[in-house]
């Protein structure tokens, strides 16, 4: 089936596609669609041949810069972003995992300062390819399956 | 150019640390000097610490200044409750300088960012301790002459021991250091240390075995293995005699190797080294002492 079917179609706006499904709502979070009052749609649990199950939103009138969609790189690093005008996609892109990861990730080290008072957590990518951070603070790595959204 | 703060070792250049040793040796010569004259250096120790703290306390009473502080949480109002933020905030409000140890890793960077007087780390948990490294490095500069060429043998914990993992970044700017890891494979050097050393090309050989190996070494730097960081308490019942320094072991080492310990010693290093020339802990203790006069000096722009 045609998944244009399954999540209705937007005039103007981006579609967000291939985030892995079990990160569809860390997705949101991060780039606060929570709070956006422009009409949103997502389905999850859609077959992919490449991923099994993903997820897709679409967002109306919203067109992201690439600092603040890079944010979900590290969740969704096969994410594609489609920008939509008069119901034609416009411009595919691909997310870019940043050099610095500011107030997104928690460090996974319980001794962290940052796991103890109200701080902004700063991370420096030392690895893209298994993902590595370096807590600014602490300096100790938070590895990819540590990674847990703030 | 002054640094502003030291918060890990990484923060001073080769020459920071080049200055700082040769501060050191002034201070050494000439410990009493009135350059701290009419300043408030405030002590902030959220943990308890008998070295660090005395040597910092001394070190600012010998350069004229005045010291506020605590000396651990318990009289502070830490046990009010009161976030490391406000305490910092008050507390650069009244001194020229602050000295921080506090439990929780990476609480002297936080505080560094909040603070809006110079902050010196005296250790923020198991992250770093990077007055200790430069007092190592000061050790070895006053007893082998330079920090280039220096065949290091680390021995004992090297999995946790924050120094050895400072030590190992500091030397790594000199000329053509060699490193020998000694340590159970419980306790090995983390991986990332190794692969920093692959990516600047410096040698360095992995031992479980402590024994005449040591003949070619420069400097011998001991830590504690520690029963608590064993997770089957028979594997620590098997190592825990093999990593003790006993005299009987420096028959065959160089006449000017020195033995080298951050203190306090439980049972690694045997008391029969502490009568031979080679064993030189209680003296870089003592180091310790000009060389946060000089990080003082060099980070207030004393000098």
């Amino acid at each position: 089936m045609d998944k244009a079917l399954q999540v209705s179609a937007i005039k103007d706006g981006t579609v967000i596609d291939h985030i892995p499904a079990e990160r569809l709502f860390d997705v949101i979070t991060i780039l606060e669609l929570d709070s956006c009052k422009e009409m949103i749609t997502f389905g999850t649990n859609l077959d992919s041949k490449r991923m099994g199950k993903k997820a897709i939103i679409k967002v109306a009138n919203r067109f992201f810069q690439g600092q603040e969609i890079n944010k979900i790189a590290l969740i969704a690093p096969h994410a594609k972003l489609n920008t939509i005008k008069n119901y034609h996609v416009v411009e595919k892109r691909v997310v870019e995992i940043p050099e610095e990861i500011i107030n997104i990730v928690k460090c996974f080290n319980p001794k962290c300062i940052t796991n103890h008072e109200t701080i902004t957590t700063r991370f420096n990518v030392v690895s893209k390819k298994p993902i590595e951070l370096r807590c600014m603070y602490c300096e100790k790595i938070t590895a990819e399956k540590q990674i847990v959204i703030k | 150019m002054y640094p502003k703060n030291l918060i890990s070792i990484t923060d001073f250049s080769k020459d920071d640390y080049l200055k700082i040793m040769k501060l050191a040796a002034e201070f050494e010569k000439e410990p009493n000097q009135d350059l701290l004259k009419g300043k408030v250096v405030a002590s902030l120790f959220f943990e308890p610490s008998t070295r660090t703290r005395l040597s910092f306390e001394t070190a600012v009473t010998r350069l004229g200044g005045k010291i506020i502080g605590f000396t651990d949480s318990s009289s502070s109002s830490v046990t009010k409750g009161e976030t490391l933020h406000d305490t910092i905030r008050m507390v650069s409000n009244y001194a020229d300088m602050i000295v921080m140890r506090h439990p929780l890793e990476g609480s002297a960077r936080y505080a560094s960012q909040i603070s809006g007087v110079p902050v010196i780390n005296a250790g923020d948990g198991a992250n770093q301790h990077p007055t200790q490294t430069l007092l190592d490095m000061y050790s070895i500069t006053k007893t082998q002459g330079s920090l280039d060429n220096i065949n290091i043998f680390l021995v004992g914990d090297l999995k946790y021991g924050r120094t050895v993992h400072s030590l190992l970044q500091a030397l790594s700017v000199f000329e053509n250091p060699i490193f020998n890891f000694v340590a159970p494979p419980e306790l090995a050097m983390p991986t990332e240390y190794k692969r920093f050393l692959d990516r600047k090309g410096i040698r360095y050989f992995e031992h479980t075995e402590f024994n005449d190996i040591i003949s070619e070494a420069d400097i011998i730097y001991m830590t504690r293995v520690q029963k608590e960081r064993f997770n089957d308490p028979i594997e620590y019942e098997k190592v825990k005699n093999i990593y003790i320094l006993k005299n009987s072991m420096l028959e065959n080492t160089k006449p000017t190797m020195k033995i080298l310990h951050p203190l306090p010693r439980v049972n690694e290093i045997h008391s029969d080294v502490d009568s031979n020339p080679k064993a030189y802990y209680f003296t870089q203790a003592l180091n310790g002492m000009y060389t946060r006069e000089a990080i003082i000096s060099h980070i207030m722009g004393l000098k």
